[in-house]
């Protein structure tokens, strides 16, 4: 019986390459595809545009592309990647350089585009398209000038495409997480636009590979210390059946556990509903799914069910939101977080006299209470060391630049035995999302697939 | 003292999307499962959270995996790339939900 092996690549961008290198190398797979973007990815691609138009793609696209593309010619392994992030064009480019400096002539290329929406949101408000804010409902006005990026979530659609017209290699911008994993499998097995739980099960796989080792081991909130090879994680493959059915395991050669646990703790994440998780293909249903140990790091996964897909796409836009700047100083034993609190006190009473006003002022103390808030519970006399945290918000990049210089006279006018101040940082600058709904013939319209051979010149 | 910390009897996973939180919690059994279900409630979550969470919680079970899904809404001053916090990607809900108390006996 036919099956396809899809491996994960990377889970976001910055992730090793590690774990990609090892499925392709021993975990005989078909296809390789690797989500790279989140909101916030969004964002830092942005930022490398407006530095070079000939950015906006995940950096590290070209060094994968040359450990990766031996096995495509080889192996005949596939490769997808949203890499493209917001200028798939220049990846698609950068990549055809890489396959020809390695001399691999026929190789052939795909690029999507058609997600970015920045240069339409005048036409689609024109249309009265009116980009209300899907949480909040607020209306885009507020916004429209500080938007630095706007694209559509596309689906498996257009992957698929390229596939079938050969390519090896495709590059995509803000394709789903799940749509690079699933298209395969659409392509392999000529799934029709209406096998919604076939597609669920493509979906629901893809959602269980693209945050790599959370599927094997990786934050894994249970047994996290029997867990072997943290540090060579292996990330995981699903081997997947006509009928949509498919088993998630790992190479030999790499770390981690698959179990039913650590499948299951990723199985609900970041998907809102899990009744109804919407993507563009099709609305994933989890409510009779099974999971099921069947060998040691191979767990079968059945009853994945889906729903006809959404008449909308999202589209998850940036706006400029001002700027943020941090410092941190620790104090030591006695009474670290009594003297901490004293520094924050300080603090704020000179930024009171000094005039100077911000959005915002934060205060948090790393090694009491930074991650839980107020849940945390409060440390006795005895803790050998707290750091003071403060960040502040400004629309005024110098504001936010200056809160740091409130710092370096309280090392000597202030509480005793302070040491490791952080804050020698540039401002970051603060990124707002908002997401919105758009009627999906009007973003599909324009969404294209391309492929290119790659040629070796002289 | 038929009280415990979720810690002991259960686990958690927890991320961002947008400015909300995804949180799921997992029983080992049957048994744990029903005990969760009665007594981790939406309502309790957001009073356990209530310094965190601006919006609503919304729960979903699923007896079919033994476990129980929390949206929280607003969860985090803003989103990931906006917040001033220290833990921008909501990825310690999970553990900070796990401090919650539930009764062996009811």
């Amino acid at each position: 019986m036919k099956k396809v092996r899809v491996g994960a690549g990377q889970g976001f961008y910055g992730d090793t390459l590690d774990g990609a290198l090892a499925n392709a190398k021993y975990g005989n797979l078909d296809y390789l595809a690797f989500d790279s973007l989140a909101e916030l990815t969004m964002a830092i691609l942005t930022k490398d545009k407006r530095k070079d138009e000939n950015l906006g793609y995940v950096k590290d696209l070209p060094m994968t592309m040359k450990k990766l593309l031996p096995f495509v010619k080889d192996n005949g392994l596939k490769l997808l990647t949203n890499g493209g992030g917001i200028n798939p064009i220049a990846a698609r480019d950068k990549v055809i350089e890489v396959a020809q400096s390695l001399g691999y002539e026929g190789l052939k290329v795909a690029v999507v585009t058609g997600d970015d929406l920045l240069p339409r949101l005048d036409d689609l408000l024109a249309k009265n398209i009116e980009l209300t804010d899907l949480e909040t409902d607020e209306e885009f006005s507020t916004v429209q000038e500080k938007i630095m990026f706007a694209n559509a979530y596309i689906g498996a659609q257009p992957i698929v495409k390229a596939l079938r017209e050969g390519a090896d290699v495709v590059i995509t911008g803000r394709t789903t997480d799940t749509a690079q994993f699933l298209a395969p499998l659409i392509y392999e097995y000529g799934w029709k636009e209406n096998d919604w739980d076939k597609l669920a099960s493509g979906i629901f796989m893809g959602h269980l590979l693209e945050c790599s080792a959370q599927s094997t081991g990786g934050n894994f909130s249970g047994g996290w210390k029997d867990i072997e090879g943290f540090d060579e994680m292996g990330y995981p493959i699903a081997e997947v059946e006509e009928s949509g059915d498919f088993i998630i395991t790992k190479v030999e050669e790499r770390g981690g556990l698959v179990s039913v646990d650590t499948v299951r703790q990723q199985t609900l994440y970041e998907i809102h509903d899990p009744s109804a998780y919407i993507t563009p293909d099709v609305i994933v249903d989890l409510t009779a799914l099974t999971i099921e140990q069947v060998k040691p790091n191979v767990v079968q996964i059945k009853g994945v069910k889906g729903k006809p897909k959404p008449d909308s796409l999202k589209a998850v836009m940036g706006y400029h939101n001002g700027y943020m700047s941090q410092v941190m100083v620790g104090y030591s034993w006695p009474k670290a977080l009594e003297k901490a609190q004293k520094a924050n006190e300080i603090i704020r009473s000179q930024i009171e006299k000094s005039g100077q006003k911000y959005e915002e002022i934060r205060t948090d103390y790393l090694g009491y209470n930074s991650l839980h808030g107020s849940l945390a519970t409060e440390p006795n006399e005895d803790i050998n060391e707290i750091y003071l945290r403060m960040a502040v918000k400004s629309d005024d990049k110098r504001k936010a630049s200056g809160f740091v210089r409130f710092f370096p006279p309280i090392a000597l006018n202030g509480p005793p035995s302070l040491g490791g101040f952080v804050g020698n940082t540039p401002p970051r600058e603060l990124i707002g999302m908002w997401s919105t709904l758009i009627p999906r013939e009007i973003i599909e319209n324009y969404v294209t697939t391309e492929v290119h051979e790659v040629k070796i010149n002289g | 003292m038929d009280k415990v910390k979720l810690v002991d009897i259960a686990q958690a996973r927890s991320g961002d999307k947008g400015n909300n939180v995804d949180l799921g919690l997992f029983a080992p059994d049957k048994k744990t499962y029903d005990l969760l279900t009665t007594q981790v409630t939406a309502e309790k979550v957001k009073e356990h959270f209530k310094d965190l969470v601006k919006g609503e919680v919304i729960r979903y079970e699923l007896p079919n995996i033994l476990a129980l899904k929390f949206v929280c809404k607003q969860a985090l001053d803003g989103g990931g790339s906006t917040s001033l916090r220290v833990d921008t990607l909501g990825k310690t809900y999970s553990s900070n939900l796990l401090r919650l108390e539930v009764d062996m006996n009811q």
